[in-house]
């Protein structure tokens, strides 16, 4: 494994410097809290280093957050589609406790200028984390609300600097069925598959994540790394990514291979176009009342203002 | 008999509302036992999983009676019978009242345009008949057309299962499992009505399929 230290592009005398404005951005809010700067970063690897459950330091960004309150942890935990660890609802709660997700390396390939396989700690290391209030909704027409703590992933992405051939972003789950139970079945195609355009990736709104509730990932909702992209069904939200891949043609993401005619590879939130076996007109909002009525479902989940333009011209109901 | 009418029967009652009596519990949320973060999913499925299955349970009987001699199937298939109903009437009524909130638009559309619901509803319609026929005075009324009615099991059966298979996301094992105890029972009954006849005794004396 190639570590940032040996590669000479990410880890050269000026990227440091990134790193500085980063320690003195943190010293800022740290200083605030009445915490000095190291311990502040000491405190952020250390939690990192943890795995799940372990405090993270970050800044709420009031700007992405939703009037309602969020679920609560215990239904964002316990209430998960991961087949990699089973297909029920709470099998990902209780299979994945023993899941390792340290030490983990993420390898960058494909049209970028900086490759390789990273370490955890270096992909996370220049990156200042901020939790995030984000709408989440399922292909399946259930919703949640989910505080999330991660980083945009177009700050990840520009480092490794795509390449103009770079239209795609194709991200990889680990493949190990010693931990993984489900994918010793063929219930999918493993590794689970997903993919952005670039400009989707490079969206401010779509956030590599690695907290929940200002805690480390729970290994059920994809540590040590997965993604969100709030305006797409939380299919595309892979979990545990181990490998990142900038690619010039759309890939093949696992879902819409699986089966075509109901998913596709845009999966944007559209409540006008069904599911063909279920609507998507509407969604029922977990934690609440048993009588509770279903809710309307937002085009692009409420994110419109946003995204729309990224679809410009494009028929949605063909490109779902 | 005395022992099956006061003993028996209130037994196999008391247990098979069971899975109901639990559901009911949990929507409440009474001593600690919970359905999880989506009750509504989890009333929904497991009222129509055991609808499913105390419609194979039924299926047992006469096979079971068939190989032990023993009456005591016959006299509890009528109840395993309502009780596919009763779990059929709930999964129906919580798709109403809980899934759907009483949007009958939404549920009308639903039966019209996606072809796993319209299956279900057919199989719902198709027990009707046969719930409503369920009493002894029925049975002897209709006489014979009572047994042909009541062949509607085997169809209504077949939708159930298909309901099933065709509504999951991704994961068939459960529905493969149904249908294939599905397939067995309904083989059973075909290999009876159709054996091959090399040994078979002169057709005077055989048995009714």
């Amino acid at each position: 494994m190639r570590k940032f230290a040996q590669y000479s592009p990410l880890c050269n005398p000026s990227d440091i410097t990134p790193e500085h404005k980063f320690l003195s951005r943190r010293a800022l809010i740290a200083g605030g809290m009445g915490f000095a700067a190291a311990q502040v970063l000491g405190f952020h690897r250390r939690a990192l280093a943890q795995g799940a459950g372990g405090a993270l330091m970050f800044t709420r960004n009031a700007k992405y957050t939703v009037a309602e309150a969020p679920n609560s942890f215990k239904d964002i935990s316990t209430y998960n589609n991961y087949y990699e660890f089973g297909t029920g609802k709470s099998d990902p709660s209780e299979n994945a406790q023993q899941f390792h997700t340290r030490p983990w390396s993420v390898t960058v390939e494909g049209e970028s200028e900086i490759k390789g396989t990273f370490t955890l700690e270096d992909i996370l290391k220049p990156h200042p984390l901020e939790e995030r209030i984000y709408r989440m909704r399922c292909v399946e027409a259930w919703s949640m609300i989910v505080p999330w703590v991660g980083f945009p992933l177009s700050d990840l992405l520009k480092r490794f600097k795509p390449t103009s051939k770079a239209k795609f972003v194709q991200f990889t789950t680990l493949l190990d069925p010693k931990q993984m139970p489900g994918e010793r079945g063929s219930v999918l195609n493993w590794p689970y598959s997903e993919g952005l355009r670039i400009d989707e990736a490079m969206h401010p709104l779509t956030l590599m994540t690695v907290g929940l509730y200002g805690k480390v990932l729970p290994n059920q909702n994809g540590a040590p790394l997965r993604l969100i992209v709030p305006w797409k069904y939380g299919f595309k939200g892979i979990k545990a990514i181990n490998r990142i891949k900038f690619i010039e043609r759309m890939p093949e993401t696992t879902w819409a291979e699986s089966a075509p005619s109901e998913y596709g590879f845009y999966a944007n939130v559209n409540p006008a176009v069904d599911h063909p076996r279920w609507s998507q007109a509407t969604e029922r909002h977990i934690g609440g009342s048993l009588f509770d009525q279903r809710r309307p479902t937002l085009p692009f989940n409420g994110y419109d203002k946003e995204v729309a333009s990224l679809y410009t011209g494009m028929n949605l109901q063909k490109f779902f | 008999m005395t022992a099956s009418r006061w003993l028996l029967k209130p037994l196999v009652f008391v247990a098979c509302l069971g899975p109901a009596i639990y559901l009911l519990i949990g929507a409440f949320n009474l001593w600690g036992v919970s359905l999880g973060a989506d009750p509504v999913h989890e009333l929904l499925h497991t009222c129509g999983n055991w609808a499913l299955k105390f419609l194979l349970i039924t299926l047992c009987m006469t096979p079971l009676r068939d190989m032990t001699h023993a009456i005591v199937w016959q006299r509890l298939r009528r109840m395993f019978g309502l009780f596919a109903f009763f779990y059929v009437i709930l999964h129906f009524a919580i798709y109403i009242v809980l899934d759907q909130s009483d949007q009958l638009g939404a549920v009308w559309q639903d039966i019209i345009k996606r072809p796993y619901i319209t299956i279900g509803m057919l199989a719902l319609l198709l027990l009707i008949p046969l719930a409503a026929t369920s009493t002894a005075a029925m049975q002897r009324r209709l006489g014979r057309r009572w047994t042909m009615l009541h062949r509607l099991i085997y169809p209504i059966a077949i939708l159930g299962v298909w309901h099933y298979w065709w509504g999951v996301k991704k994961d068939i094992r459960e529905p493969l499992v149904f249908a294939c105890v599905l397939s067995l029972l309904l083989g059973y009954r075909l290999f009876k009505r159709y054996r091959p006849r090399l040994h078979s005794r002169p057709l005077a004396v055989r048995e009714r399929v």
